[in-house]
């Protein structure tokens, strides 16, 4: 299989999971079927608990249920995750350091027909200013398997977004995945494109345009939002000069914003950010359509790097 | 286990704690203690007389929790937890100081004793439905106490988890509402209208029982019917008087939280208004 989504893929691994260890909770919020929830459900009904439209009750529930000593999943949507039940995340899970795993689907513009009121795009800003939280966002099937029993393997809360649409494999027989660790994809000297979630594989995209135009992008898989893998922005700075973000979220406070507070600190460089340009977006019928009418695709990245490339030029 | 309280002698208890609730807030120069003079008496039953815990082993994974939900009211809770010896008297004069355990709403990862973090009216509620879950998906007989105020059932989330609990047939989890009539802005009526609660409940699918919350004996009473009947979660509407034990704050909105730090004359005076009230 060469594409699957990876709510799909976490669904999987839950069940995986709960094989595995009987501290496995879920709880869900009514979109057991849409999050994926429902493979858990089928097959440990025991241990699945569905709270209804109730997203902040959910994530409170679940707090509660770790401090027993059981090992908590709770999904919803992102936008639902993120602002719905984000204080009982801060104050029940974040603050006291329960090990609850909170994994939201359907996120970004990608979502597409449900429109905005249905698109999580400040997720990641919001869950970046929560202490004690691990905040991840994985680009393919394979990454989020690994994700998802990585979140597990760690004692502690953990965020993780997901998109809803068919995701590429890029990581076929990845076996050294580590929270806080980039995957370098791409190996290139002129320009480091650092994406998230759906946006790495545009990324790798936008690295085979502008090779063709001889341009050598570094490819970097960004699956960990908190903690930033610094040592990672401070190479890529340091060794092409530029850097290019990319990430199917609201273009302030997300991804790039945090490349580009490593980089302001750490390796001043010209930083040019792909994301949503702090703006609702709109249905859509067709993503693929929808994610290029809003900048986010391969091509807005190959000419943002032509651009950070220019600029790094004139400035030496 | 139905053993008779010794009524005389968790009257002294509750006595004493609200004399060292009213020190710590003077100790702390803000704080609230109107609800937590009010909460006091079920929360002496709780502790010493009802609660299967082991203070020597407080994290014991087969002990009753409780949660105060109404967390502004952690006065209430820290005495009880001090003289019941899961940590030092002294430590209650650090209360909301720089590094205390004894933080200004209940920290479990600091305070001994604390089973949830709270402070986010509604959200201790939740979690006691989520704790009692999580131990009924154990096979654990263990009770789950959670305390909520009057104000408190105007979040949303009360009523979500209400709705859960029910529906989850949380039978092990009893909720008392302290219903004191009064939030920081006024009358609960006044500002907004909890009322009628025990119907509330009712309607959520929950055991319903309304007792005089000062009434040790009453206290006794309805805790040992919820733990007779099976299927449904309890919940325990308390009449309660805000203040309850110094007259000169009984039923004043003003004594909800300080306006500023009191004086230690003042402290000495709710003192003796505490001597010399009626038990």
């Amino acid at each position: 299989m060469t594409a699957e989504p990876n709510r799909a893929a976490y669904g999987k691994t839950l069940v995986e999971l709960g094989r595995r260890d009987p501290r496995v909770i879920v709880f869900e919020a009514d979109i057991a079927k849409s999050t994926n929830t429902w493979r858990f459900a089928e097959r440990f009904p025991e241990r699945f608990f569905n709270c209804g439209a109730a997203e902040l009750n959910m994530v409170c529930m679940a707090a509660g249920a770790a401090t027993t000593g059981l090992v908590p999943f709770a999904s919803t949507f992102v936008v639902f995750a993120s602002m719905r039940a984000v204080e009982g995340i801060r104050q029940s899970i974040c603050y006291p350091r329960l090990n609850v795993k909170i994994i939201a689907t359907n996120a970004g513009v990608e979502i597409c027909g449900d429109g905005p009121s249905h698109q999580g795009v400040e997720d990641l800003a919001i869950m970046r200013a929560m202490p004690n939280l691990t905040v991840l966002s994985p680009s393919d099937p394979v990454t989020t398997r690994l994700a998802t029993i990585a979140a597990w393997e760690m004692e502690g809360p953990v965020y993780m977004r997901l998109g809803r649409q068919p995701a590429t494999v890029l990581h076929n027989g990845l076996t050294g995945f580590r929270i806080g660790e980039m995957i370098r994809l791409r190996e290139g000297g002129d320009v480091t494109l650092i994406a998230t979630g759906n946006m790495v594989e545009q990324a790798l995209l936008a690295a085979d345009d502008l090779a063709s135009t001889g341009l050598n992008a570094r490819v970097l898989d960004c699956h960990t939002i908190k903690p930033i893998d610094r040592e990672a922005i401070i190479a890529a700075a340091a060794e092409t000069g530029c850097i290019v973000t990319a990430e199917d979220h609201n273009v302030i406070g997300g991804l790039g914003a945090a490349v580009c507070e490593v980089v302001a600190e750490e390796k001043p460089v010209i930083v040019e950010r792909v994301g949503l340009m702090d703006r609702f977006a709109s249905s859509g019928r067709d993503y693929r359509k929808l994610l290029e009418h809003y900048g986010l695709h391969a091509g807005a990245i190959a000419s943002r790097a032509r651009r950070a490339v220019e600029k790094t030029d004139k400035r030496n | 286990m139905n053993v008779e309280p010794d009524c005389d002698a968790l009257r002294a208890m509750a006595r004493l704690l609200r004399a060292d609730i009213i020190r710590m807030l003077g100790a702390a120069g803000s704080g609230h203690p109107g609800g937590s003079l009010s909460a006091i008496d079920m929360v002496a039953y709780l502790y010493f007389h009802r609660m299967r815990i082991n203070p020597n082993e407080p994290l014991w994974s087969g002990r009753d929790r409780f949660v105060l939900s109404k967390g502004h009211c952690a006065p209430a809770w820290y005495v009880a937890l001090a003289h019941r010896g899961y940590f030092p008297r002294e430590l209650l004069w650090t209360l909301r100081d720089i590094e205390s355990p004894l933080q200004g709403h209940p920290d479990m990862r600091k305070a001994m004793g604390v089973d949830m973090t709270t402070g986010s009216l509604g959200q201790g509620f939740s979690a006691a439905a989520g704790i009692t879950l999580g131990l009924k998906t154990q096979a654990s007989d263990a009770r789950v106490y959670a305390m909520l105020s009057d104000g408190e059932l105007q979040e949303g989330i009360v009523w979500e988890a209400a709705m859960a609990a029910a529906h989850f047939r949380l039978d092990n989890l009893i909720a008392l509402v302290d219903d004191n009539k009064l939030q920081t802005d006024g009358r609960t009526a006044d500002i907004m209208s909890p009322n009628p609660i025990a119907a509330k409940w009712r309607a959520f699918g929950w055991d319903v029982w309304e007792i005089d919350g000062h009434d040790l004996m009453a206290i006794h009473e309805a805790v040992e019917r919820c733990q007779t009947r099976q299927g449904k979660p309890h919940v325990i509407v308390a009449d309660t008087v805000k203040g309850k034990g110094v007259p000169s704050m009984e039923d004043q909105v003003d004594w909800h939280s300080l306006a500023r730090p009191l004086e230690p004359a003042q402290v000495d005076a709710f003192l003796a208004e505490l001597d010399g009230a009626k038990p």
